[in-house]
């Protein structure tokens, strides 16, 4: 199978933008990651989008896009994965590379969550699990990891401190990122101070709803080359698995058996362990799903989060520095742009380029995008040769 | 009929419809495949062991143990009248899960995982159309009793 590099990536800076539609906001995104790539569109063979439709009034969205960035009659299509539907279109892109029809794609994550009414939000929040046996009863989102943390707790003795100090990392990091929604340090005491969202999940546990788009350049090892292309960053191991809708068929609910599945094919196809991650980004669309990706990929044991983020395991100088972007809790989660988001900010550490949040020397790491509650799970390792 | 199922509906039509039905009227059913036995909860028309197509309802006791829990204080469109309120997943003890509202002998305060716990059918008695659900109540309360 052909390697497959990253030569280029961009994105806009994450939060609401009343200002711009999303095919606007994708175009910042190409815009910078051909700049960054330093390539013309002329070279972009085809086109993949992940987004979730259901935020856009404009149905179709890839047909849009595809015009605005003036890339007709190349292919392009949807992705759609919930949460984690950057990350679909990034192994589309993977896979058609690899597969040998195309040497250079381009994926565009992108989405405008911000254009709904606060009605509509309320409406969409209450279709987020199973519609059949779930829905009826008002749970949501929150809900549904509200009860993972409780089992976590339960099993493991972990805490509300424990939860808080991911939000705390996450903010430390997410104030230096100039891309981030939220660039404010916050302490455990406030974290722990705010309202209730679905217990024992508050405020300062959950991610924001943001807009935003984010974009990567992928191409083929000998394209990368013909190219002169010499500061790539290889998509060297690739998993995805996937996990049961309903909660009602979950055996575990103190983890993610999609990630561990997703985790151990990337490690495989790597050739390397979970010691062997220099610097994550993982899915933290609740304080508890980082200290369950901690476990799920491997950084500690079952159970040992809570204690890995007190020892600051996740912070630089740790032994896995996790979220150095913000993650999704400071950065903002405009769901269909994290997945590519994610692997820009893994791109621009294995480069080198991060400033005040850069791992020093990193050349192997990771991105980890979960759909829905674990329904999907993509587990990428990406190597700076 | 299997939009009377839960305070809001999505899903009006289904092969295991009946199971309103046999909610409103005191029952709690899962199903049994009529290929190979199987049994599920919540129960289902299609058969993932045999890919049979047959099936017969089966009754269920109700008696659990509460896995996990959560109190809602931020509701989706639907229920904004009623937060907070409290869910819980519950392992049935004839097999299967469901997920419901924690009912009037189960206050919140002392929910805990592990908890024995009854599912009782009930019925929305504040709405004006037809609309049944079950909760989680304390064991041995009844149909009749709530
Ligand atoms: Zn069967």
């Amino acid at each position: 199978m052909a390697r497959v590099g990253i030569i280029g990536c961009g994105q806009t800076a994450f939060g609401r933008r009343s200002d711009a539609t999303v095919q606007e906001l994708a175009f910042e995104a190409w815009r910078a990651a051909l700049a960054d790539a330093g390539v013309e569109p002329d070279v972009v063979e085809a086109t993949v989008v992940g987004s979730v439709p259901e935020y856009h009034k404009q149905r179709s969205l890839p047909g849009v896009i595809q015009e605005y960035l003036n890339l007709n009659p190349r292919p392009v299509w949807l992705t759609e994965a919930a949460c984690a539907s950057g990350s679909a279109a990034l192994r589309t892109a993977w896979l058609e590379i690899a597969a040998g029809v195309h040497d250079v794609v381009a994926v565009i994550g992108c989405q405008k969550m911000t254009e709904l009414e606060t009605a509509e939000i309320l409406a969409l929040m209450g279709r987020v699990g199973d519609v059949q046996w779930e829905s009826g009863f008002g749970t949501t989102f929150p809900g549904y990891y509200a009860m993972f943390a409780r089992r976590h707790m339960h099993e493991f003795g972990t805490t509300s401190d424990q939860l808080a100090a991911v939000a705390v990392k996450n903010h430390h990091y997410g104030a230096a990122n100039p891309k981030a929604m939220f660039r404010k340090e916050i302490t455990v005491a406030k974290a722990r101070a705010s309202e209730e969202v679905s217990a024992p999940l508050s405020v300062y546990d959950c991610c924001a709803n943001a807009d935003g788009a984010a974009c990567v350049i992928l191409a083929g090892e000998r394209a990368a080359r013909a190219m002169g292309k010499d500061r790539v960053v290889w998509l060297d191991g690739m998993g995805c698995a996937s996990d049961s809708m309903s909660v009602l068929r979950r055996t575990d609910l103190t983890g993610l058996p999609s990630a561990r599945a997703a985790a151990a094919q990337a490690y495989a196809m790597a050739g390397v362990t979970a010691k062997d991650i220099q610097v994550a980004d993982v899915h933290d669309c609740f304080t508890i799903a980082e200290i369950m990706a901690y476990e799920d990929l491997g950084f500690c044991g079952r159970g040992e989060g809570g204690p890995f983020i007190d020892a600051r395991g996740s912070y630089i100088g740790g032994a896995h520095p996790v979220n150095l972007d913000g993650g999704l809790k400071a950065k903002g989660h405009p769901i269909g742009a994290t997945g590519v988001s994610m692997t820009c900010e893994i791109v621009s550490q294995l480069r080198g380029e991060c400033g005040p949040r850069q791992v020093p020397g990193a050349s192997v790491g990771l991105t980890h995008n979960v759909g829905g509650i674990g329904q999907y799970c993509f587990v990428n390792v990406l190597r700076r040769d | 009929m299997f939009a009377w199922f839960g305070l809001v509906s999505f899903c009006p039509h289904t092969k295991v419809a009946g199971f309103a039905q046999h909610l409103k009227d005191g029952r709690l059913m899962g199903s049994r495949c009529d290929a190979c036995g199987r049994v599920s909860f919540p129960p289902r028309a299609d058969c993932p062991d045999c890919r049979g197509a047959e099936f017969t309802f089966t009754e269920y006791g109700g008696a659990g143990t509460v896995v996990t829990y959560t109190r809602i204080a931020a509701a989706p469109a639907g229920f904004e009248g009623r937060t907070p309120f409290t869910i819980g997943v519950v392992d049935l003890d004839e097999g299967g899960r469901l997920l419901a509202w924690c009912g009037e002998t189960l206050p919140e305060a002392g929910l805990q995982i592990g908890q024995r716990v009854q599912v009782v059918p009930r019925l929305f008695e504040d709405c004006e159309e037809i609309k049944v659900h079950y909760t989680l109540e304390a064991p041995g309360t009844t149909w009749a009793k709530v």
